[in-house]
């Protein structure tokens, strides 16, 4: 343990409403502590800037999954392991599930929560790709009230992001696809667990008959926030499957990201790989693959 | 009762579940204070000055000043002004320093020792010692330091050249059909037990100096501990701690953090731990020396070898420790399990700018056997044999002579270990069908192939190095008729106590619970050698047999006992003995097998009393859309003699198969001015269970006269042969050849469809 532990501060309130008025008193200084799992290992290495901690775990505003004709609403601290476990998200989002089961390991998915893998923003996160791929929204909380914008306004920058420091990310909904699409994840990381992608890749697709009629693609480490890659989408839609659509979306996607050389992998590796997996994506949207 | 060849439960395994064995770590003294090392942030370069300073007032940091005067500081200067040894980690030739004293040439080399009774409190100190340096230029890999691009060690950046020449190929180029010529690389790699390197020092001028660690080698710190006090043996006690695990990287590293310890308790009068963390164990300790091999190899049109020269270079990094040796490994296992009759190996270990390479399981030579059967794919290729039958028509027999002019006498076959091999695997079937599915007009994006390496490993020290060590082995009865074995040989979690205890029941026809290890302690137990070189059962096991043999017959000289005896009557009879003469030990000193003759000079002669042999074949696919390859499947066939456990023998060989598979293909040091970057286990990417293959093990038997009940050594063997299976699979899967490990999957696409 490299950090001076003495120096820091970690209060537990009983309640969402006490929660917020430690947020709202002042501006922050308490930044919220949810699994935990990402905290600590900046802990651990002595490189956790910030001293004081809400531990936000036990508000139950926060747990929960809830289901309605329209939406699937997570709270903010749901873990990888319920996500795995509910049923509804395993038929409508299995993307979102995909990446839970191939985040980190089984302890990892026990106590890490997808509000926290959002608001830790770190471009190389796993669920990102497949909650801007299902149009996820997020709702925040704070002692002035509750706002709900769509994810994608979320990440404005690296590590930079559309939340008040009096705010808690409260829950995170999904809209019910009302049609049957094809999903398509796939997590880059060298070794099969424990990893941190190199490429991530989140693709679902609607077709009519041998057109492409809706399409949302986004992607994990290729960029210095999760990014949806709208152009490459527009290149898709409405088309048929071809070397061209093919060529098109290629160029599009290569324009859009923007992947750099860096610890872990090349900005070549991660370019290549991308345009790769958005092959195999749209190829197996064809009808006759 | 013939409990050898029974997989006999761990003698430490209840122990080791359960959470009672005690780690260094578990262990606490009254007063004790916490240590930790300040290390130097660049490659190469003079101190100019050190400061102790204090947080900035404002920072969001500390909230607190440090209380410099209540921290015990020990810097090179102590050495000399306590009036203690010497300030090298004594090992082949002494140049590493405990404490960087001027200059340093590594980053991450230690230069201040602090010690404080809070260890939260000692970071915060540590992160606040500035070091000033003048910086020198550095080198950073084995082929700067070889085109002496800068002298930064010695005369011209060599630690250690060996020659092997056997025959003499110059003569064979003009007559050969092929002249095959290759280049390969292996990376460092980092040993990643699961315990970090950690001590305990007590030391003070009237009781000398007692450390506890986890080590492989306890007899390596004693000796390094009495150069570094100047004081006797006799005031220097090592004491090996339940430990997890070493691969060789607690051979010689347990010297400088028992050293560094010991200092700090010197000078504080207290007991002193220090235990690394994870990050801090990669970036400073040592790793697998990086290599590079270059061959020429001369064949016949019906693909006989004719001649092979071979020059393989090691990089030691900033010091030698233990080059010379890993070096000697590579260099006599580069030519591997065949018969040519006209041989030329050159080696070489130079510095470098990065902290020192070091033991790893294999030494060396996994390094020169992927070169090896690596290129031996690509000479079957141009010779147009497939790579089965080439080493087919090379591969060595008895009578035959090695590399080194060893005359083979033991019993080897090669090809039906080959056949055993192909047939568990279904090389054949697979090989066509990967061939025909690979070749379709839709090939899949998922590539198939499979591929296999040939190779041996010797046993033990290296020629006369087993002469050398003397190595002694004890055996002890208590008056209860128990047994306790004395030797330095550590249980390292690859079950020495295990095998031990099995050997020495055998011996005496009693029961497995008799008998006990003793813990490794320099004040009780013989030094039996280190705990390194697939020694342990093969050489060690021999001489424990020989010590309880030896009990036994002390209490038949007596008359205490008759030839024909019962549990009970031997047990009353060590009773009886005691009572009568006080106590009952033997000791047994290492004895070479007869005819085993090395020239150390000239590097020939007999390497090893006895080689373990092997056919590892590895099944592999390659996503194109990743570049990433996966094994799917392998089959690992050998003989090493008698199996003396075959559960431990099977996780021997299983352990070194995923080590090995890390090295291969997921595990690369990413270096920056000489120091690790990726030293998280986050960003290095060992692989996890999720990577690894079923590991399919088999042994074919063949007792060795000189080992315990037939045992040969098994423990590095394992670590050879995968890398190059699996390229040569990957290149049966790809039709791309490659040459370096790791092989990442950045480089993978480099390859094979160019810089994008
Ligand atoms: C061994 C290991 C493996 C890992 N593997 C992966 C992986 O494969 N893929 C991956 O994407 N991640 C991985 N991670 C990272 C981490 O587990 C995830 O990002 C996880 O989802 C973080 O959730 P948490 O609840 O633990 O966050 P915490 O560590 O508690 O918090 C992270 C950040 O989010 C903020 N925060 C958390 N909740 C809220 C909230 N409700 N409102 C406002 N702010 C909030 C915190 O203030 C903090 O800044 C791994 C981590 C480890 C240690």
């Amino acid at each position: 343990m490299r950090a001076y532990v003495p120096s820091y501060q970690l209060i537990s309130p009983a309640t969402l409403g006490e929660a917020l008025d430690v947020l709202a008193r002042a501006a922050g200084a308490w930044q919220p502590f949810a699994g935990g799992t990402d905290l600590m290992v900046l802990l651990e290495a002595g490189k956790l800037p910030h001293k004081n901690y809400l531990n936000i775990w036990n508000l139950p505003e926060l747990h929960g999954i809830e289901v309605t004709d329209a939406h699937v609403t997570l709270g903010a601290l749901t873990t990888y392991t319920e996500v795995q476990d509910h049923e509804t998200l395993r038929e409508q989002f299995p993307m979102l599930c995909q990446a839970a089961s191939e985040t980190g390991g089984l302890a990892i998915q026990n106590r890490g929560t997808i509000g926290g893998n959002i608001v830790n923003a770190s471009p190389a996160a796993d669920s990102p790709p497949a909650l801007l791929a299902y149009d996820a929204e997020l709702e925040f909380v704070s002692a002035k009230g509750s706002r709900t914008i769509p994810y994608y306004s979320f990440h404005t920058g690296y590590k930079q992001m559309n939340i008040r420091p009096d705010e808690l990310l409260r829950s995170i909904r999904l809209p019910r696809p009302a049609t049957e699409s094809q999903h398509y994840y796939r997590k880059v990381g060298t070794r099969k667990a424990q990893a941190i992608s190199k490429v991530c890749f989140a693709g679902v697709a609607r077709m009519d008959a041998d057109r492409i009629a809706d399409v949302r693609i986004a992607l994990g480490s290729v960029a210095p926030v999760p990014l949806r890659c709208v152009q490459t989408e527009a290149a898709l839609r409405n088309r048929r499957i071809n070397a061209e659509t093919l060529a098109i979306a290629k160029a599009a996607l290569t324009a859009e990201i923007a992947p750099i050389d860096d610890l872990r992998s090349t900005r070549n590796y991660r370019l290549k790989v991308s345009l790769n997996l958005l092959e195999d994506f749209v190829l197996r949207l064809a009808p006759t693959f | 009762m013939n409990l050898v060849g029974k997989p006999i439960p761990r003698k430490e395994g209840r122990k080791k579940v359960t959470g009672q064995a005690l780690y260094v770590d578990d262990l606490s003294f009254p007063g004790m204070l916490h240590g930790v090392t300040v290390r130097s942030s660049v490659p190469r370069g003079r101190i100019k000055n050190i400061s102790f300073d204090q947080p900035p007032a404002t920072a969001g940091g500390s909230d607190r000043n440090i209380p410099w005067n209540e921290f015990t500081i020990v810097t090179a200067k102590d050495i000399r002004d306590l009036k203690l040894g010497e300030n090298y980690v004594a090992l082949i030739l002494n140049d590493q320093p405990y404490l960087a004293d001027e200059v340093v040439n590594h980053p991450e080399e230690a230069i201040v020792l602090l010690a404080h009774p809070d260890k939260y409190l000692l970071e915060e100190a540590r992160r606040h010692v500035s070091i000033e340096y003048e910086e020198l230029p550095a080198i950073f890999s084995l082929h700067d330091s070889l085109a002496q691009k800068e002298i930064i060690w010695g005369d011209d950046n060599v630690f250690k050249k060996f020659l092997v020449d056997k025959g003499n190929v110059d003569d064979v180029w003009a007559k050969a059909d092929f002249i095959v010529e290759g280049e390969y690389e292996t990376g460092a790699q980092e040993q990643l037990y699961i315990e970090n390197n950690g001590a305990i020092a007590l030391a003070n001028p009237n009781d000398g100096v007692t450390v506890w660690g986890s080590m492989q080698c306890p007899y390596y710190v004693h000796k390094a501990l009495i150069k570094l006090f100047g004081l006797p043996e006799e005031k220097i006690r090592v004491i090996q701690t339940e430990t997890g695990g070493g691969f060789g990287g607690k051979e010689e590293y347990p010297s400088m953090i028992a050293g560094h310890a010991a200092l700090l308790a010197w000078k504080s009068g207290l007991p002193v731990k220090m235990i690394y963390d994870r990050a801090e164990d990669m970036v400073a300790t040592t790793k697998r020396h990086p290599s590079r091999t270059l061959h020429k190899t001369a064949v016949n049109k019906d693909g006989k070898l004719l001649a092979m020269e071979i020059d393989f270079v090691i990089d030691g990094g900033a010091y030698c420790t233990l080059s010379p040796v890993v070096l000697s490994r590579g260099t006599i296992h580069a030519a591997g399990p065949y018969f040519c009759p006209d041989v030329r190996i050159k080696s070489t270990a130079v510095a470098t700018n990065l902290p020192p390479h070091g033991a790893f399981r294999g030494f060396g030579a996994p390094q020169s056997i992927f070169a090896l059967e690596r290129h031996l794919d690509k000479v079957a290729k141009t010779v147009g044999l497939t790579p089965e039958e080439f080493r087919r028509r090379n591969f060595i027999h008895e009578g035959e002579t090695t590399a080194t002019n060893q005359t083979i006498r033991e019993k080897v076959d090669m090809d039906g270990l080959l056949n055993r091999a192909f047939e568990l695997s279904d090389y054949h079937a697979k090989r066509e069908r990967f061939a025909r599915e690979n070749g379709s007009d839709r090939p899949s994006r998922i590539r198939k192939g499979i591929g296999f390496a040939s190779f041996m490993h010797g046993a033990g020290f290296t020629g006369s190095g087993e002469v050398y060590l003397q190595s002694v082995v004890g055996a002890e009865a208590t008056p209860e008729g128990l047994i306790r074995i004395l030797a330095a040989s550590t249980e390292i979690g690859q079950g020495t106590n295990t095998i031990f205890a099995q050997i020495a029941a055998d011996a005496l026809g009693l029961g497995y619970d008799l008998f006990e290890v003793a813990q490794p302690d320099t004040a009780q137990v013989p030094n039996s050698g280190p705990t390194v070189a697939s020694r342990t059962c093969m050489i060690v096991g021999k001489l424990v047999e020989s010590a309880v043999v030896g009990l036994k017959q002390t209490l038949l000289g007596s008359g205490l006992l008759k030839d024909q005896y019962t549990q009970a009557e031997f047990q009353r009879a060590c009773g009886d003995y005691i009572e009568k003469f006080g106590r009952l030990q033997s000791f047994s000193k290492y004895q070479p097998p007869p005819n085993i003759l090395w020239d150390d000079e000239k590097y020939q002669g007999d390497a090893y009393g006895a080689f373990a042999w092997a056919v590892y074949v590895a099944e592999v696919s390659v996503d194109l859309l990743t570049y990433e390859a996966h094994v799917d499947d392998f089959v690992a066939v050998q003989e090493v003699g008698r199996v003396i456990n075959p559960v431990l023998a099977a996780g021997q060989i299983e352990g070194g198969i995923a080590q090995a598979i890390g090295m291969t293909l997921y595990e690369n040091v990413v270096w920056e001015n000489g120091r690790m970057k990726n030293g998280q286990m986050t960003n290095y990417i060992m692989p996890t269970a999720a990577d690894i293959p079923p590991i399919r093990v088999y042994f074919e038997e063949n007792p060795y006269a000189y080992g315990p009940d037939g045992a040969k050594g098994i423990g590095e063997l394992p670590m050879d042969g995968p890398a190059p299976a699996i390229l040569n699979a990957i290149e049966n899967a790809t039709g791309e050849s490659f040459n370096q490990i790791p092989l990442m999957p950045e480089k993978m696409m480099e390859d094979l469809v160019g810089q994008g």
